[in-house]
């Protein structure tokens, strides 16, 4: 491995261990539906570690543990996923020209919320190196998570659980509130999400939506609205 | 009719990986749509907005914890706190309200 790309791997390793601290106290607590629904640790272990979705395993779990039919899974697995499908094609320009199509596949298993949201805020291109360190290190903290939920229960107390679990927001609003003092679309896309999201939270009917639907639909619409009142300027900044 | 464990795993492993997949495959090159390229430029911003607010306010026990720890977040970010700080902020807050 080049000393460059080693170095950029190490970098992605150390911004995904916040992430993976995170992650362990929401996946422990995954790990406390998962087994309800007959899991143990090992396939609590390899089921998270390949899945990496919050919201879509714990929709899962919950229906394995009712007994679902396998269309209800594919189902459920599109619904609270399909935010991934625009964050991988958001991801796809960051990419430097000459990036092989096996490392874009890679890199592309590795969005979750989290790991993205790191990987778009990586200034300039984005090496593959710096995901796939993030990845390492969040996906094992995010699977370990599962199997000591699993085996473990409930010791630990809820408010040090509640604590962690705003770990995960934390990070959010650090990704999201630095280009909004800088770009003041983005600023007001962000309030405008916020609003829309708690008015859709709340409004009757429209909360009857599950927050992964709710997710797609207000990303979709924000987002188109905002590009077409504040186009962003083509600037191309692939220098491969 | 009896379901298998693995099988409702595998069909999560693999749905849940292709949709990720689906777009690399798809578009290999710089999108040089206005539209396109400004909606792209939003979605990241505006997905996780969306999924900040109003869940922080369902994480902690009390709507008003998760509230808190939010303005605390945005407070930090503002001033330029990096991604571990930030988080850190937001945990702290959030114990703090959890046991007063």
């Amino acid at each position: 491995m080049r000393t460059e790309t080693r170095s950029i791997f190490l970098h992605g390793m150390r911004d995904g261990f916040p992430i993976g601290m995170g992650y362990f106290a929401v996946s422990f607590s995954l790990g406390i539906i998962a087994a309800k629904a007959g899991l143990t640790a090992w396939m609590g272990f390899v089921g998270s570690f390949l899945t990496r979705a919050s919201a879509g395993e714990y929709g899962v779990y919950s229906l394995i543990a009712i007994g679902a039919s396998y269309v209800e899974v594919v189902a459920m697995c599109m619904v609270t996923n399909l935010r991934y499908l625009l964050m991988s094609t958001a991801l796809t320009q960051k990419f430097a020209s000459n990036v092989s199509l096996l490392k874009r596949i890679l890199v592309a298993c590795c969005v979750t919320d989290e790991v993205f949201g790191i990987s778009i805020a990586y200034p300039g291109n984005l090496p593959p190196a710096y995901p796939f360190g993030a990845m390492l290190v969040s996906t094992t903290m995010w699977a370990s998570g599962t199997a000591v939920g699993i085996v473990a229960g409930e010791i630990l107390p809820p408010h040090v659980v509640a604590a962690f679990s705003v770990a995960l927001y934390g990070m959010f609003i650090a990704i999201i509130i630095p280009p909004s003092k800088r770009d003041r679309a983005v600023g007001l896309s962000v309030i405008a999400s916020f609003l829309l999201s708690w008015l859709c939270s709340v409004l009757p009917t429209v909360r009857e939506m599950s927050a992964g639907t709710r997710t797609i639909v207000l990303t979709i619409v924000i987002a188109a609205v905002a590009a077409c009142v504040k186009p962003v300027k083509i600037e191309d900044h692939d220098e491969a | 009719m009896k379901h298998s464990l693995l099988i409702y795993l595998f069909i999560m492993v693999l749905v849940t990986n292709l949709i990720r997949v689906l777009p690399m495959t798809l578009i290999r090159r710089r999108i040089t749509h206005p539209f396109l390229r400004s909606f792209l430029y939003y979605v990241p911003y505006v997905t996780l907005a969306v999924m900040t607010f109003p869940a922080i306010m369902e994480a902690t026990s009390s709507p008003w914890g998760g509230f808190i720890a939010l303005l605390f977040g945005i407070v930090a970010a503002w001033f330029g706190w990096g991604l571990f700080p930030v988080a850190a902020v937001c945990c702290l807050v959030a114990f703090v309200c959890e046991i007063l």
